[in-house]
């Protein structure tokens, strides 16, 4: 088979990334290393040096590493849950997968509608007879009340995605592997944990992945529900952008999200190696 | 299944009981949130606004009418329609040879392509918007469907490339060898035996970037202006709007996409077929 | 298989399918005001439909209004042909804006016609509606107004007692003030609370007064409601009744006397030792070099400074006229509300006006963080106030001598940059 044959498979989204990405990319990346026309990183020390910036990367740190977890626990139960069904497997999945169809702003807003001070959980708990008054949630005296509505949002809104790319994953191990296992007298957690979990490990990979980046630029929950109260690397990026109106120090925010995306895509892809007998 | 032969039958009994009380509790969570948002919507402006509220709605339509009397709101509709499928053609057209690519050969450069591909959806779009605005406005592709598409192109290019890639390497390539020695070609070979078994979750990342497009607001708002899609209609002057339009115009944002997946859910979830083979 | 080559044929001929919009007759209206989908469509529908030959109004959020008109204006061509904005939006792309002097704005007090000139000698912006902010109170609260109190000449220690005599007989904080990310705070502390305390929103930053003035804010705070951070437009929370008691833009609280018009009341902003501190923010009106029919637009701006236009601008979207008319009878019920009440709070014998940030440039953004992040540092994270003042004046300062801009009212005027003392 031809040499070349790779890179010509590549071309093609090589050629888009690099005008609509790269080109674009560039031009943002200079600006945060220039101030005034020279070169410097005057930008990365003024976002730095706000005393928001530590907050913004706690916050943003903190929400990745309660909900991607989560969420992986949660789409593999989701995924084999859906496996061992024999009745209504598609319409299970269906539903399962709705929010994949919810945009981020849609979800926030779903979200502060249960959880704000007239919102739905009040109106149950108050009908239900278990508090008076209203409760307020979203205070800024609670955060972690905040967190936890976040998280529970964020869970809620982009579980599904991890979901489906761990079902493709499930549905191209074949079945013989497992029943081998059960041959040899392996327990259903065996099986699981030995066979699936290792043969599953390319969607492992791409799921984490996605999601862990995107978990860093999480936004417009966060900004629903924890007001002002929540700063993320994302939502920093956005006030220097357009209300300080200084682009420089939003493209040092911007390479600060790369920089950690890298980081942590680097950590997974060792983590989960795919070894080259797995491909073949 | 015989899984569960060597287990006392009450063990069983109870084991399933877990198992569908479970199927149940995460259908509840998954569309608790979304009956929320439509009570909501289906409410009048008092009962939105009123406490405590009411868990069932009054099919008040006023709300949603507003949004559906909207002018122009079929051509948004359209044009998200328009943008969203050429956004899954071109991510999928581009990301499918190059997932093959990384799953099956072992080249120099690879890792710095997969990088690449990561990096394009660690950056803030919203900072890309100006650059790509200026680019645009140049070229002539300014408001124009193709060029939201190529925008969000690049947002769900990462997706395709990926997904696509885990899913060949999940397919053995002894299976591609076969059909080798069978005398197929390395085209033929794809086409007859790895597309087949590929096709459904190829179909599943088309869908996502059919979604990514639709949800997408930042950049419609900016390179549209005559061809508005529904998002850049309806989604950015929610936050704007009193509270029963909000969720008026979230649920007609939300509707469209979960009859999309409902329509699509066949290709989205067929590789069942595969495991059942 | 595509290559590099064909994938550009493809562009081109795909573009052509898909049809990039051509030059069009109408003029594009590219605005910050009248987001909310109601206004913006009572802005197409009442106001601007009658401009012949026709008019696309759109209201975007900030950040993709900022970015197109950057992205216009460095490719040297575009679509828009009116930029609309509060004066610090159209602050931020003031060199991509043509000269307007051509335009007769006599009708338009010269104060505030000047404002547009965006510290050049040439007319950049030219006005185009006007706003303030007002206190609202539901007819519940009145029963907690402390005695001998008026609405009408109220002071800030008259508004903490009757929040915490409101708190305390409710059970829960019914006061509520805009501090979410969206909320208009910034105005709060730079056109009411300083400049009632200290007389001052610049030079007496670190001041005694504003030390006081920061004390009661936080008093204040007590009995206010803790969802307050999520606030950003009190109408939500007046109308849901989790807020009896608000500070707030006369445009995000219409909607409350809008679908209850009997429930609520507006009244001027309370008062300080210095005066009655309150602050107009305008609106405006500029035409950018790359605009495609620069005459058509500037047609346009003529017909929205029309006294008739400006009646359904005020209709439309609660804003005020810019220019003198009769105000007919059958106005909403926000503006029949609001009106006496600015018209109090601007006659009142203590009244303090003070003015929007002047010659801050690019720097407006983070003039206005200097007062949020002193906010934040006082009254939520709980610092000592004085120290947060020094460090927050330290930064002021540096941002006035950067801008090198001159104090405006109520500061005195300065030679060079406004002083920070």
């Amino acid at each position: 088979m031809p040499r070349y044959l790779p890179y010509l498979l590549l071309l093609p989204a090589t050629v888009f990334l690099i005008i609509f990405f790269l080109y674009p990319f560039t031009q943002v990346a200079i600006e945060s290393v220039t101030s005034n026309g020279e070169w410097s990183l005057a930008n990365f020390q003024k976002a730095t040096s706000h005393w928001k910036f530590g907050e913004a990367f706690k916050n943003t740190m903190l929400l990745a590493a309660l909900v991607v977890p989560i969420q992986l626990v949660m789409s593999l139960t989701m995924a084999t849950v859906v496996q061992k069904l024999q009745k209504g497997r598609s319409a299970i999945l269906y539903i399962f997968a709705i929010p994949l169809g919810i945009s981020d702003l849609a979800a926030g807003l779903i979200w502060l509608s249960i959880f704000e001070q007239s919102g739905f959980l009040n109106s149950m708990l108050v009908g239900l007879g278990l508090i008076e008054q209203p409760i307020l949630y979203l205070s800024y005296q609670s955060p972690w009340i905040i967190l936890f509505a976040i998280v529970l949002a964020e869970v809620w809104r982009a579980t599904a995605i991890m979901m489906v790319i761990i079902v493709a994953g499930l549905g191209l191990i074949p079945r013989e592997y497992g029943e081998a296992a059960e041959v040899f007298g392996a327990t259903r957690w065996q099986r699981f944990y030995k066979v699936t979990l290792p043969m599953l490990r390319p969607s492992l990979q791409t799921a984490l992945i996605l999601r862990v980046i995107l978990a860093f630029e999480v936004f417009a929950v966060v900004i629903a529900l924890g007001g002002t109260q929540m700063p993320v690397l994302m939502s920093e990026t956005f006030n220097w952008q357009f209300n300080l109106q200084d682009r420089g120090v939003a493209a040092a925010y911007a390479m600060v999200i790369l920089a950690v995306s890298v980081l942590f895509t680097l950590i997974i892809l060792r983590a989960l190696h795919v070894p080259k007998e797995a491909r073949t | 299944m015989s899984d569960t032969a060597t287990v006392a039958p009450s063990v069983r009994k109870a084991g399933r009981w877990v198992f569908v009380s479970g199927i149940v509790l995460l259908c509840v969570w998954t569309l608790l949130p979304i009956y929320l948002l439509m009570v909501n919507a289906l409410s009048t402006p008092e009962e939105v606004n009123g406490f405590p509220k009411s868990f069932i709605p009054s099919f008040d339509l006023s709300s949603l009418r507003f949004f559906l009397e909207f002018e122009g709101v079929l051509n948004a509709l359209w044009n998200s329609i328009r943008v969203a499928v050429v956004t899954m053609i071109l991510s999928i057209g581009f990301g499918a040879p190059a997932g093959y690519a990384l799953s099956r050969f072992d080249f120099p450069g690879k890792e710095v392509f997969r990088f690449l591909v990561v990096m394009t959806r660690a950056f803030p779009l919203p900072l890309l918007a100006l650059p790509l605005a200026v680019m645009f406005l140049r070229v002539g592709l300014d408001d124009s469907v193709l060029g939201l598409a190529l925008v969000h192109t690049t947002l769900a290019l990462p997706f395709a490339v990926l997904i696509t890639y885990s899913l060949f390497s999940g397919i053995p390539f002894e299976l591609e060898e076969a059909a080798f020695t069978l005398g197929c070609t390395r085209f033929q070979a794809f086409r007859k035996v790895v597309l087949p078994l590929a096709a459904p979750g190829i179909a599943a990342s088309a869908v996502f970037a059919f979604v990514i497009s639709w949800n997408e607001v930042f950049a419609a708002a900016v390179l549209t202006i005559k061809n508005r899609t529904l998002t850049a209609f309806l989604m950015q002057s929610l936050d704007w709007s009193p509270l029963h339009l909000k969720f008026a115009g979230a649920a007609a944002l939300v509707l469209p996409a979960l009859i999309f997946i409902f329509a699509v859910r066949k290709y989205l979830f067929a590789m069942w077929g595969i495991a059942n083979r | 298989m595509t290559s590099f080559k064909t994938f550009l044929g493809a562009v081109s001929g795909l573009a052509l399918t898909f049809g990039a919009v051509s030059a069009q007759a109408e003029v594009l209206f590219w605005s910050t005001q009248a987001q909310p989908v109601e206004e913006t469509q009572k802005m197409r529908d009442e106001v601007v439909a009658g401009f012949e030959p026709g008019v696309d109004y759109q209201a975007p959020e900030t950040g993709p209004w900022l970015t197109r008109a950057q992205a216009e204006l460095s490719a040297g061509s575009g679509a828009v042909g009116i930029l609309g904005g509060l004066h610090g939006d159209l602050t931020a792309v003031r060199g991509g804006l043509s000269d307007l002097g051509d335009i007769d704005i006599s009708a338009i007090p010269a104060d505030l016609a000047a404002f547009g000139k965006l510290e050049t000698d040439q007319q950049k912006y030219i006005p185009w509606m006007q706003a303030t902010f007002l206190m609202v109170a539901n007819k519940k609260a009145l029963d907690y107004l402390p005695e001998g109190a008026d609405l009408n000449a109220l002071s800030y220690d008259q508004l903490i007692e009757w929040s915490r005599a409101m708190a305390e007989g409710e059970g829960s904080p019914k006061f509520g003030f805009p501090a979410g990310p969206k909320g208009l705070k910034h105005r709060f502390f730079q056109g009411f609370l300083l400049p009632s305390y200290s007389g001052s929103t610049v030079t007496e930053f670190r001041s005694a007064e504003a030390e006081e003035a920061w004390g009661k804010f936080r008093d204040l705070w007590q009995y206010t409601n803790p969802a307050s951070t999520n606030y950003n437009f009190m109408q939500e929370q007046l109308v849901n009744d989790e807020v009896w008691l608000t500070f707030d833009h006369i445009a995000r609280i219409s909607e409350a006397f809008n679908s209850r018009p009997d429930d609520f009341v507006a009244f001027p902003v309370p008062s300080g030792p210095k005066g009655r501190g309150f602050m107009t923010v305008v609106a405006g009106m500029g035409v950018p070099e790359t605009a495609p029919d620069k005459d058509e637009a500037k047609a346009l701006i003529e017909y929205m400074l029309k006294p008739e236009t400006q009646i359904a601008t005020l209709r439309a979207t609660n804003f005020y006229p810019v220019v003198a008319v009769d105000l007919p009878e059958d106005v909403p019920a926000s503006v029949k509300a609001s009106g006496p009440a600015i018209e109090a709070m601007t006659s009142a014998e203590d009244a303090l006006p003070v003015l929007l940030p002047m010659g801050m440039g690019d720097l407006n953004g983070q003039f206005n963080q200097v007062y949020v992040d002193t906010f934040e540092q006082i009254v939520l994270a709980g610092r000592d106030i004085r120290p947060t003042l020094e460090q927050q004046a330290e930064a002021l300062r540096a941002l006035m001598n950067q801008a090198e801009a001159p104090c405006w009212l109520p500061d005195a005027p300065s030679q060079g940059a406004c002083p920070v003392n």
